[in-house]
């Protein structure tokens, strides 16, 4: 496919995953550092190698779990105690224990909303369209392929240098990612 | 690390994949269900009955606003009847889907990946069956969302300290997280059925689902750290459900409910019953789509081994009951133990006697945890015994109060009977749907689990 527009970087396709973790720690070694693989699963040692600790996400179901739970405590107490008070054979109203289910309810449905959409939002997603998508073959990152795509906007790239680098690399192929 | 402990613990059992796999064939075999293959006569003819059964639950609805919910058979002093002992049950069946994906994934138990979609998806529809019956049991369901706390006209509030308005908030953020875990977790295989869509209409719909995953190792830090804390976060959820289930009714006084022991004995049967159910339902899909190399019979077996131990604790469950009810004194309790096994409704504690604790003492011989017709049956008699435990639960304990003057019978109607079973059709109709629409085994996991998968850090 012929897109005739600018370059978003070069991508090399490989068999198995251990090529590919040898292709990111040579590309590293190299000096290159604007650069992403593509899996089909998750590969711990990829990830790490590229510098993604996912140190984000416990964070945020944290502060998920913690705005639910005391969200849904104040709501009960402003409910029962405040808003509506109702003496039931002079209990008390502030009767904190048989607030704690729906706390605890309410801090787990906190922590998942939150993780759940903070992972979204992380991950750029949704996100319809991204220039790898243009490499016809890029379907196979989905299915049973290992990409590595090294983009345009490194230091060190170079049309022909980064071509003769990832060729090296021993690579099924070598593609140009089109942004147009 | 599991690559050095293996060999070790795994030489006689059965593989988890059979061997010979690699990324490919395992993604041809799983998307090809959903993408290329034509769908079988067998999907039809079952799909087709199960809409029946949706179309009878739907005549019971209609009518069921239209006249009241005294087309079923509830009454003063059994008020509560089937809806609440279906409800029951179907919340129960839920809570294998969450325990396999979950609770196994946290013990790295990898033999749970090829059946996790499917028991969540179980979970799901179990869990929208379960919620149907006690709105409809409002008596004036358009009602429902007085139940939830929302600024209102009449300046009032839900009241807190009820295990009913505690039972809404479980249930419904048990649907919640289920829904948004089995979500997360399929946004890959959705991203797999895109590119391997062959019309632009499956390229479209898959294409939206899957949000444009591309399996970038950042995608994939981070969707495998939230869906591990999601996994911890629907643990404790699990348990905290059935939990409030049994509060609706441990926090009464009736005789036969109040009691300390219904807590775990609920999580327990839920269990037992979720595993009854997965063992239902996975024996015929294996066979029809040719899923032996991947439902293998080492999960069959392992599904057997949980229906016997948590059949055990429910054995321990009805044998403490009765000890209490001697122990404690109280004729009343005493009164309700002897009268639920000798009165008018022991007929149904002896079924779920023969159900649930003589079923599973079968699972103690290896040959038939391995043979399939014991399984499947035996899976069958755990379901009706488990349904007859809610139903004595409920209607037993309710037709002998405290006071002779206050005592009935309970039968149920013609609607009860089509609305338990419309929900059965409306649960299998959605499992039909779910089969043919969307990877019922996560393609992802299963590469991950392929030797080939595996790599070494080398010191390149």
């Amino acid at each position: 496919m012929k897109l005739g527009g600018r370059l978003y970087g070069l991508m090399a396709e490989f068999d198995d995953p251990q090529s590919l973790l040898e292709a990111v720690k040579t590309a590293r070694r190299e000096g290159y550092r604007k650069m992403e693989a593509y899996t089909p699963f998750s590969v711990d040692e990829i990830s790490e190698e590229l510098g993604h600790r996912g140190r984000w996400i416990p964070a945020i179901v944290l502060f998920g779990g913690i705005f639910g739970g005391s969200g849904g405590f104040f709501m009960q107490w402003y409910a029962m105690a405040v808003s509506y008070p109702f003496n039931i054979g002079g209990r008390p109203l502030w009767s904190w224990p048989s607030f704690i289910p729906i706390t605890f309810e309410l801090t787990v449905l906190g922590a998942a909303l939150f993780g759940a959409l903070g992972m979204l939002a992380l991950n750029r997603l949704p996100q319809p369209y991204h220039p790898v998508f243009n490499v016809e073959r890029f379907g196979l990152a989905t299915q049973n392929r290992f990409f590595l795509c090294i983009e345009t906007s490194d230091p060190l790239f170079s049309r022909e240098q980064t071509r003769a680098f990832l060729d090296k690399l021993s690579p099924r192929e070598v593609f140009e990612v089109e942004d147009p | 690390m599991s690559s050095q402990e293996e060999p070790a613990t795994e030489i006689e059992r059965p593989p988890v994949i059979k061997p010979g796999h690699t990324f490919m064939t395992i993604t041809d075999k799983i998307s090809a269900i959903v993408l290329s293959r034509r769908t079988p006569l067998r999907w039809l003819i079952g799909f087709g009955v199960a809409f029946l059964f949706v179309m009878l639950l739907m005549w019971t609805i209609a009518r069921l606003i239209f006249v009241g919910i005294g087309i079923w058979g509830v009454e003063i002093p059994v008020a509560w009847g089937f809806a609440i002992a279906n409800f029951v049950w179907w919340i129960g069946i839920g809570h294998a889907g969450t325990l396999i994906s979950a609770i196994l994934l946290l013990m790295h138990q990898k033999w749970r990946t090829s059946i996790n979609r499917f028991a969540e998806a179980m979970t799901l529809f179990a869990v929208a069956c379960a919620g149907l019956f006690p709105l409809l049991h409002l008596g004036r369901p358009w009602f429902f969302y007085w139940l939830l706390p929302y600024p209102n006209t009449m300046d009032l509030w839900p009241q807190f300290r009820s295990p009913l308005v505690w039972d809404v908030f479980a249930v419904l953020t048990y649907f919640t997280v289920s829904l948004v875990f089995w979500y997360i977790g399929m946004i890959p295989d959705l991203a797999t059925l895109r590119d391997r869509a062959r019309n632009k209409f499956a390229w479209m719909i898959y294409g939206i689902l899957s949000m444009g995953w591309r399996g970038s190792s950042r995608h994939w830090k981070n969707y495998e750290t939230v869906y591990l804390l999601l996994a911890g976060l629907a643990t404790p959820l699990v348990v905290s459900v059935h939990t409030v289930v049994s509060f609706d009714f441990a926090v009464a006084i009736v005789p036969g409910w109040h009691s300390t022991i219904f807590p775990p004995y609920f999580v327990a049967g839920a269990i037992f019953s979720g595993f009854a159910m997965v063992l239902t339902l996975a024996i015929p899909i294996r066979s029809v789509y040719h899923l032996e190399d991947f439902i293998t019979m080492r999960h069959l077996e392992n599904m057997g081994k949980i229906v016997l131990a948590t059949g055990l604790i429910v054995t321990y469950s009805y044998l403490s009951e009765g000890f209490f009810a001697w122990y404690s004194g109280d004729r009343f309790e005493q009164y309700m133990e002897l009268d639920r096994m000798f009165g008018r409704y022991s007929y149904m504690y002896w079924i779920l006697i023969v159900g649930n604790v003589l079923t599973p003492q079968l699972f103690w011989f290896q040959r038939l945890r391995r043979s399939i017709p014991v399984l499947f049956g035996a899976s069958l008699l755990v379901n009706i015994g488990m349904w007859t435990e809610r139903y004595v639960i409920v209607v037993q304990s309710l037709h002998r109060d405290f006071m002779p003057s206050a005592w009935g019978m309970y039968r149920g109607t013609w609607w009860d009977y089509a609305a338990l079973s419309g929900s059965i059709g409306l649960f299998v109709a959605l499992l039909f749907l779910f089969i043919r629409f969307l990877p019922a085994i996560s393609m992802a996991e299963m590469r991950e689990l392929l030797p080939q998968a595996q790599v070494q850090e080398t010191k390149a």
